[in-house]
């Protein structure tokens, strides 16, 4: 088991944005979490990777308890994320960002950076590598040097896809990675994500509004509606699920 | 003459300090801090009284005199973690007053009447050694994982810690290194005046500083060390205007704004614009 999450609770005064939410991810997983707007995805995102801390449940990582650990050693643990909203380092550069991926595992400290030690030299030409090897795999390796901003809108959500994958992830979080694109670009996405998946052999789970994309993309799906699940299983059978329907369609008159 | 030019030219590589230093707390990290004259205080009277009161050499003074600094800047570094923005700048102004209103009540540091009599020493080479060492550290930094983590929680601080990035351990470096190199400053300052009184390390003293690193470009450390040095100069020049003075310095900031809102620099170094050059062609 890669991840364990069993009864997930998230108050915020008296809403409950999140109940009870279980869920357990295998190694190599593709599982798509659905719901109308509202419905506690983006929540249970920031429960997973520390931003909130949970009511109550826990989750495990590779059978370890990472529940409202910092963030930070969260990603370290394994899960990387991607947002909802971008949120690149606009004015550093395209490798920049990466190269940040690449920080809690850097081994030298910053007396090593400010003398520039053997082991800062060493380092610095391992993790551009590193860097530039993903970039490469991801067609970015030309405007590596541009400031990340001034790259086009669906680069950058690339971008933000390759900055988490750079942390070495078990786990990849990815926030409505279809958000504002048009249908080709949704299309090509779908192929990145499947060639992820094969390429880095890690679990993925991703938060999608675009029916199509997570139906044809996702092998198990969960959905929610204020904050509960109220359906998981494989996509044919989701699409026929009445309450599934019903969240999104509203009551169906008899 | 010649004696009034060497001291201008001292004081411009303190300004230096000075900038480069509050240039990696708010321009590089992007934690918009006004305690910069109070790290500075801190710096100058530990220096100045050790020279002093103990006969110890003033590069020894000097030194001490920073790591205390930095260990106030720690101090402060801490409490402000949850603040951002204007918030942070208050407290960081509060903090820096309240270290003059100290330094002003303490009976070793002479209060309102000031501390006469400190050793002198600083030469233009004194003043330039820690010049160049300051920017040499902060450039490195700059250029290695720890800059890089500075930078992205300036950029986004959500996505810094996301990405495996402290940002807690950062913001509370900042203030450090900050406050270290401001130590630095403060004592250069004690021991090329040889008097100090807690009236120099007023809000203005910060402001002034602040000037600089936003004339140069937040984040640039080539434009805070231009800035510094056009900061220090047009005062000089402008001593002919006399009541005139303030008046032709603000037109000159206002200008500079103006043309350059982003600074001189903007957040580039003259490096960046230089390779920048070459692949162009």
């Amino acid at each position: 088991m890669l991840l364990e999450i069993k009864e997930l609770t998230k108050d915020f005064g008296g809403l409950r944005a999140v109940e009870n939410f279980s869920l357990n991810i295998k190694k190599n997983d593709l599982i798509g979490l659905i719901g109308p707007n509202g419905a506690g995805k983006t929540t249970i995102f920031n429960l997973l990777t520390g931003v909130y801390e949970p009511t109550s449940g826990y989750v495990k990582l590779l059978g370890e308890e990472i529940t409202a650990e910092k963030p930070y050693k969260i990603t370290a643990a394994g899960i990387a994320r991607t947002f909802q909203n971008i949120r690149l380092f606009k004015d550093m550069s395209v490798l920049q960002n990466v190269l940040v991926s690449k920080h809690f595992n850097v081994e030298y400290g910053m007396f090593g950076g400010i003398f520039k030690s053997k082991l800062y030299q060493k380092e610095e030409i391992r993790i551009k590598r590193e860097a530039e090897v993903l970039l490469d795999r991801f067609g970015l390796q030309d405007k590596m040097h541009l400031p990340a901003n001034s790259l086009p809108y669906g680069e950058q959500r690339r971008l933000e896809i390759v900055r988490a994958l750079a942390t070495n992830p078990a786990l990849l979080l990815l926030d409505e990675p279809a958000a504002g694109m048009n249908p080709q670009e949704t299309a090509e996405l779908m192929e990145l994500i499947r060639g992820i998946r094969k390429d880095f052999k890690i679990a993925i789970l991703l938060i999608e509004h675009d029916m199509k994309f997570v139906m044809g993309l996702c092998e198990r799906l969960v959905v929610l509606d204020y904050g509960k699940i109220i359906a998981k299983g494989k996509p044919e059978e989701i699409r026929n699920n009445k309450r599934v329907i019903e969240a999104y369609l509203g009551e169906v008159e008899e | 003459m010649e004696q009034y030019i060497i001291q201008v030219v001292i004081f411009m590589g303190i300004n230096i300090i000075l900038a480069v230093s509050l240039n990696l707390i708010n321009g590089i990290t992007g934690q918009f801090s006004l305690g910069h004259a109070g790290f500075m205080a801190v710096g100058a009277y530990a220096s100045a009284i050790l020279a002093k009161n103990y006969n110890l050499p003033i590069l020894l003074t000097i030194l001490i005199g920073a790591i205390l600094a930095g260990m106030v800047g720690v101090l402060i570094g801490f409490p402000v973690l949850r603040l951002k923005g204007d918030y942070l700048a208050i407290v960081t102004l509060g903090f820096g007053e309240i270290i003059r209103v100290i330094l002003l009540n303490m009976k070793i540091t002479g209060g309102a009447k000031g501390l006469p009599g400190i050793p002198g020493g600083v030469t233009l080479l004194v003043s330039y050694f820690f010049a160049l060492i300051t920017v040499i550290v902060i450039l490195n930094i700059m250029n290695s994982t720890d800059g890089r983590a500075f930078m992205a929680i300036r950029e986004d601080e959500i996505a810094a810690e996301a990405m495996g990035v402290n940002i807690t351990l950062y913001k509370v470096l900042a203030f450090a290194i900050g406050a270290f190199f401001a130590g630095i400053a403060g004592g250069l300052y004690a021991h090329f005046y040889q008097f100090l009184k807690p009236d120099s390390f007023n809000m203005y003293k910060t402001v002034d500083v602040l000037l600089m690193v936003v004339l140069g470009g937040m984040g640039s450390v080539t434009g805070s060390i231009l800035a510094a040095i056009i900061l220090t100069i047009i005062p000089e020049l402008l001593r002919g205007f006399a009541e005139y003075r303030m008046i032709v310095y603000s037109l000159t900031l206002i200008i500079l704004m103006i043309a350059r809102p982003d600074g001189i620099f903007g957040k580039k170094e003259i490096t960046d614009i230089i390779s920048f050059k070459k692949r162009g062609r």
